[in-house]
């Protein structure tokens, strides 16, 4: 961009929010910031950070689809994500990487619903910038409507996720515990991965379809490093893909590189530096307890 | 694309007429050299639980590639150089590249958000035409491969073969059990960084024929299509090579006669092939049950 930042922070955010089009990142960053935070605890916590890569790369032709039809591709996305988790909540399978024969059906399907969307965008325009877009996200093209379609995906997955909050918390933690005591677990799981989906679908229009682990699943993993309770690690989470989405959408409008790439770096640095610091304390710690004891 | 060749009832007459372009006989001898030595080592990377190395090493190989582009390499020096280095590394590592997702899932959206900065950096200095290079890295480009390049992919794809095939043996013993074969004196820790090395190489020759995005498709299908049709590892084997060269050289033909990409026909044919195999495994088992 033409503008360069200054030290002066406010005429900084001033310069940032003068355009509509960062008016509407920001409005959807920090929605998007607060709905993959919340999920994306519980997607660590549960184990299916997989499916989450899942549900994100089966959206892609979803989008693809919804411009060739002139829709909003978030409906495309939110329509493509939530038959995906359907079905994988109906299979009553959990995805993870362990099984050998599910990882390459898995693998399978990626292939080829990445090669459909590639089908649809070239039935489109066949213009590089677009599919980029959905690969990697954007700050340039989300319109008015994209914003008005992210307010309600998110009010309704919050709510729902309010709804399903406590029981969800005890079915991840202890399954069998939860079912004994009559908790409907699958059920739940179902509902979350229905959650989960329209969460992906809006999380896409920031940092894209194949960066997506960098707000779902990189705030939750860093959160569970540091704290163990339920409460505070939502909170932290929330923090940490606000945190990353906010500096994000900021550095990538003083520089003209894309968004995906700062927080995608922004996410790893943190996981990283949370990972050292942990493992550090910890080698003090085994330390301090050596020396406490006696000889 | 090719609407100037239509489509007639001879079979004969339309493969000739299809072999008469250049790029279209380039095309089927290296993506078929290309797409055996995917299905041959693909079926070890099955078998071997190791689908998500080869995931991995797909996004390595889109930002290797497009950081060569932009330190002014050869594309492909950089996408065999960083796959065979990453390859390296996961096996001096000495864990089979998965177990722990989630550092693991972080750990690859930034090499890939990495690739995005060099393509955007790339596209920013270049003229607009050098943003299709990062859709081809990402999405193949078979039918655009130079003569040079048809040649290399050509070779590689043969050498992996017969260097798969070498080591099939020691590696079928080391793959279904581990610990009897250590007992017996077999190289394991030799065998999974050579194997690991042919992974790498097999996956940058993908990434030409179908993409870096889409690699599964010739690595994971193919051999899961076997598994599904047989227990028996050498007919395995064969199979899985077989429906992996078949699958290019059918997309090959359709993409030909359909101005449709390549890569999209070669997913589908391959995905189209599972699903008919799964049918045939559920009747199969079906019928021995009853």
């Amino acid at each position: 961009m033409a503008d360069s930042p200054t030290w002066d922070l406010l005429a900084d955010l001033q310069l940032l929010l003068r355009f509509h089009f960062m008016q509407n990142a920001f409005i959807v960053g920090t929605l998007v910031a607060l709905l993959a935070g919340m999920v994306g605890y519980f997607v660590v916590l549960r184990g299916q950070s997989f499916a989450a890569h899942m549900l994100s790369q089966v959206g892609f032709p979803g989008a693809a689809a919804a411009v060739f039809l002139h829709l909003p591709p978030v409906i495309g996305l939110a329509a493509f994500c939530s038959a995906a988790a359907l079905g994988v909540g109906l299979l009553g399978r959990r995805l993870d990487a362990g099984n050998r024969m599910e990882s390459a059906v898995v693998g399978s399907i990626l292939a080829f619903s990445l090669g459909l969307g590639l089908l649809f965008f070239r039935l489109y325009t066949g213009s590089a910038q677009a599919v980029y877009a959905f690969l990697f996200g954007t700050i340039l093209g989300i319109s008015d409507r994209d914003v008005a379609a992210t307010v309600v995906t998110t009010a309704v997955c919050l709510v729902a996720l309010a709804a399903i909050a406590r029981p969800l918390v005890f079915a991840s933690v202890d399954p069998d515990v939860a079912e004994a005591r009559g908790v409907p677990v699958r059920a739940i799981a179902i509902a979350f991965l229905l959650v989960a989906a329209l969460a992906v679908a809006v999380t896409v229009q920031i940092v894209g379809t194949l960066l997506i682990f960098a707000l779902l699943v990189a705030p939750g993993a860093c959160a569970l490093q540091l704290t163990a309770r339920p409460a505070r690690g939502l909170a932290l989470t929330v923090v940490f893909s606000l945190l990353f989405t906010w500096t994000g959408l900021a550095v990538a409008y003083f520089t003209i590189y894309p968004v995906g790439f700062f927080i995608t770096t922004l996410a790893f640095a943190a996981y990283v530096l949370i990972r050292g610091a942990k493992a550090l304390s910890r080698e003090q710690a085994a330390h301090a307890e050596l020396e406490s004891e006696p000889a | 694309m090719f609407a100037a060749t239509s489509f007639s009832l001879n079979p004969f007459q339309d493969v000739q007429a299809m072999l008469a372009y250049d790029f279209m006989r380039n095309a089927f001898i290296a993506g078929g050299c290309i797409a055996a030595a995917a299905g041959l080592v693909g079926y070890f990377v099955v078998l071997r639980n190791q689908v998500f190395t080869t995931d991995a090493l797909g996004h390595v190989a889109f930002t290797g590639g497009m950081g060569g582009l932009l330190v002014g390499l050869n594309l492909l020096v950089g996408v065999f150089g960083s796959c065979v280095a990453v390859a390296l590394a996961i096996g001096s590592l000495g864990g089979r590249g998965r177990g722990r997702d989630v550092a693991i899932g972080t750990v690859f959206a930034w090499v890939l958000g990495l690739g995005l900065l060099f393509l955007s950096i790339f596209t920013s200095s270049h003229s607009a035409s050098a943003g299709n290079t990062g859709i081809s890295v990402l999405f193949g480009s078979i039918l655009g491969m130079q003569p040079a390049q048809a040649l290399i992919a050509s070779g590689a794809g043969l050498l992996t073969c017969i260097a798969l095939l070498v080591i099939a043996r020691p590696l079928l013993f080391v793959s279904l059990d581990p610990e009897v074969a250590t007992s017996r004196g077999v190289p394991i820790r030799v065998l999974t960084v050579l194997f690991l090395i042919l992974v790498a190489i097999t996956v940058a020759e993908s990434v030409q024929a179908v993409g870096a995005l889409l690699v599964f498709a010739l690595m994971v299908t193919p051999a899961a299509v076997a598994q599904n049709l047989t227990t028996s590892p050498y007919t395995g084997m064969v199979l899985s090579a077989a429906v992996a060269v078949l699958a290019v050289w059918l997309g090959l033909t359709l993409a030909f006669y359909i101005a449709y990409p390549a890569s999209f026909f070669i997913t589908a044919l391959a995905f189209g092939s599972f699903i008919v195999s799964l049918g045939i495994n559920r009747v199969h088992r079906k019928a021995a049950s009853a």
